[in-house]
């Protein structure tokens, strides 16, 4: 281990004990249990829309999209795109009035309208489901990045950010997580600012050397002599005829010293393989992956399926945002419906900030360290970057700092997810004698890390959009319609989340299979949500319309409740029945007087 | 101006002499009852509005039908501006890859648009959805009021 890697590796611990110490902080000073949870309703609007971007920006922000950029080009832009518009939409149609109904959680909401036990369970079930697909990326992010940048095996990774996950969410309170989500945020955000305007400065200070090879039609060439091992098998195309040498198994055959690929025909390299290439070949590429500059730097140019693909990538995105479960969980902490929607607001800000830079770096790797096409492990590209543009003692400090920013991000969406939906789980999914919220974080925080160790698509940016895609596919019409239709009835939800959720699953499925097999499975298996989110929307609405009942006083008041002013004072909490509305009023009206009204 | 909320309280009579022996904990600050927890916000003349919504007469009812259909309305119209936008993009420089690959200052327009201008659009679309349903609710309240 050379002395960067430990300072980076003790960066990301000492990330680690400062989320600790500020989830922790606060709890010495309460003392009654109520604070645990009501005190998240005194945060500020701007603190608490950093917090939510602070969860948000997980790994597929931080690492998955500069991934994307390299391999796809034009067409991982509208990854950032997807996941801004998410909220724009979650503003538009849910923000407010959710936070108005007092709801929760998502299978808090569904009960609350729908007035079913049976469909809170189902809900809570399809939580866990999201959850599960929304920290498996994570989990293989720092899998990925403890193999690119430590000489320790990959499992580390994921075991330690759980580790610390679980210490910080069986030590501190919700307030606690605010502060601590709201300092990931600025973080992040330094953490990726400040090395990507460094990197700009080198890049135009020499020159900008080979930025005139991003408009020609060729793939980009490698900066310097390369070696690299391949670890998952994978198929290469090149563009002409390239030398390189190779040792392991090429084509099905072994191979041992210099190999000459024709461009005709794709070429298998198996596991275990050792690639070396001269300075100046120009790079294969993973099959899948547009091979030469200018099919990357264009957006949509592979035909109508490309376009298709797009189009459900961005309604997969655009109609998740509003059912994850950490974000939703977070919008309570507003006072009310008028600063969710404040909120929300300042969240399109924050987090379209961030995602400038991640493209930016994107675009730069793909001059610098475009060897990553070769093994197909693009969303290393952040970790790498730094340190291939500037060798020497500059660029491991902006490295260290990036494995601050990266860290940060694997912790901050893993505690929110493991925080929300270990709530869920206890009170919704565990027999009643071993309800217990511990038991449920430890248990969804081992069965995630348990599925990052099998192997899967290491794409972070695509497989973090498959829960996006269940998300959307499932709570997203139950929340628009419930929020703004009379007519949703408890067997229309759930028929309707049973078949979005099953076409998704099977999707997923599917593509799991033809990974294995060839990549045969066309791009709407891949990205099913542009099928899947109007399904579920159609059977929603027709099983409403077959099962209407009379529009009950229940349904009435609720609605009343969602969309009446702030000011009018309909809100009720589920929190003011537990604790008691005066001593709540108390606080609230002489306490720190924390939120702007 | 919005009315202040503030919490009218009173004491909560001490403890009568007879019991003072058995109640051993003199530190305990005195409990405080709180017998008036100040209006929320809605004035006394709106009290009666206030209550046709909450008890659904038929007025009520109308008063917030209305309300959703015009909160809804405009929520609609705000989103299919952004499917325009957002889902027209794609089509655009599927149809016209030229204008996609037209560069300035070296940056192909599509990366342009997408990377860096689409983003303060988004935000200034939530900016206006806000301002205006803010007025809306306002609005409401003020004819609930009067």
């Amino acid at each position: 281990m050379t002395g960067w890697q430990i300072t980076a590796a003790s960066v990301a611990g000492l990330v680690a004990v400062v989320a600790f110490y500020l989830g922790r902080r606060p709890t010495t000073l309460q003392n009654a249990a109520q604070d645990f949870d009501m005190a998240r309703r005194t945060v500020r609007s701007r603190r608490n829309a950093a917090a939510v971007s602070g969860e948000y920006l997980c790994a597929a922000s931080f690492l998955g999209i500069a991934g994307a950029i390299l391999a796809d080009g034009a067409d991982a832009l509208w990854y950032p795109i997807g996941f801004t518009a998410g909220y724009l939409v979650l503003m538009l149609f849910v923000a407010a009035p959710l936070r108005r109904s007092g709801a929760y959680t998502l299978p808090d909401f569904v009960e609350g309208r729908l007035g079913s036990r049976g469909i809170r369970w189902f809900a809570s079930l399809i939580t866990v489901l999201i959850a599960l697909l929304y920290l498996v990326p994570q989990l293989q992010g720092a899998q990925l990045a403890v193999t690119a940048l430590l000489p320790i095996p990959g499992w580390a990774g994921p075991a330690a950010v759980i580790g610390v996950v679980l210490v910080t969410v069986l030590g501190g309170g919700m307030r606690a997580t605010t502060l601590a989500q709201a300092f990931q945020y600025w973080l992040k955000l330094f953490a990726i600012a400040v090395p990507t305007l460094a990197l700009c400065v080198v890049f135009i200070g020499t020159g900008g050397q080979a930025a005139t090879g991003l408009g020609t039609a060729a793939p980009p060439t490698l900066p310097s002599d390369t070696t690299v091992t391949v670890d998952t098998p994978v198929t290469l195309e090149v563009d002409a005829p390239t030398r390189l040498h190779a040792e392991g198994v090429v084509d099905g055959a072994p191979a041992d010293g210099e190999v000459l690929w024709s461009a005709e025909v794709p070429h298998q390299v198996a596991a275990g393989t050792t690639l070396r290439l001269a300075e100046g070949t120009p790079t294969p590429i993973v099959a899948e992956a547009p091979a030469d500059n200018t099919d990357w730097l264009a957006p949509g140019n592979d035909g109508t399926w490309d376009l298709l693909g797009t189009y459900s990538l961005l309604t997969a995105l655009l109609l998740g945002t509003m059912g994850l479960p950490h974000i939703l969980a977070r919008f309570y902490t507003n006072p009310d419906g008028r600063a969710a929607r404040r909120t929300t607001l300042h969240v399109v800000l924050l987090i379209g900030l961030f995602y400038l830079f991640p493209t930016l770096l994107g675009a730069l790797s793909r001059l610098y360290v475009p060897q990553l096409l070769i093994t197909g492990r693009t969303d290393a590209a952040v970790l790498l970057l730094p340190t291939a543009m500037l060798p020497g003692l500059g660029g491991q400090l902006i490295a260290t700092v990036v494995v601050a920013g990266v860290f940060s991000a694997f912790l901050a969406a893993t505690s929110g997810l493991v925080y929300s939906v270990a709530g869920v789980i206890s009170a919704d999914l565990m027999p009643e004698r071993v309800r217990d919220f511990r038991v449920a974080a430890v248990l969804l925080a081992l069965a995630a890390l348990g599925l990052s160790l099998l192997p899967r698509h290491p794409d972070i940016a695509h497989s973090i959009a498959i829960a996006f895609a269940l998300a959307a596919s499932t709570f997203c019409p139950v929340l628009v319609l419930g929020i703004w239709w009379r007519g949703l009835t408890a067997k229309g939800a759930a028929a309707g989340m049973a078949i979005g959720g099953l076409a998704v699953l099977a999707a997923l499925a599917l593509d799991i299979v033809s990974d294995y097999t060839g990549g045969w499975a066309p791009v709407l298996v891949e990205r099913p949500a542009l099928l899947s989110v109007p399904a579920a929307f159609v059977v929603t609405v027709l099983v409403s319309l077959a099962s209407r009942q009379a529009e009950t006083t229940m349904v009435n008041s609720f609605m009343l409740r969602m969309h009446a002013p702030d000011r009018l004072g309909f809100v009720t909490d589920a929190a003011i029945p537990r604790y008691g509305r005066a001593e709540e009023r108390i606080r609230l009206s002489h306490g720190q007087g924390r939120h702007r009204r | 101006m919005r009315p202040v909320r503030a919490a009218t309280v009173e004491r909560v009579p001490g403890t009568p002499s007879h019991l003072k022996g058995e109640l051993d904990q003199p530190t305990k600050p005195k409990r405080q009852r709180v017998v008036l927890s100040g209006p929320q916000s809605a004035p006394p003349q709106s009290l009666r509005s206030r209550l046709e919504l909450a008890e659904q007469t038929s007025w009520g009812e109308m008063l917030i039908r209305d309300l959703i259909n015009a909160l809804l309305r405009w929520s609609v119209v705000f989103a299919a501006a952004l499917v325009l936008l957002i889902g027209g993009l794609p089509l655009l420089f599927w149809r016209l890859p030229e204008l996609a690959s037209f560069t300035v200052v070296g940056v192909p327009i599509a990366w342009l648009i997408l990377g860096v201008f689409l983003t303060p659009v988004l935000f200034v679309i939530g900016i206006v959805y806000e301002r205006l349903s803010e007025r809306h609710e306002r609005e409401f309240v003020d004819m609930i009021e009067n």
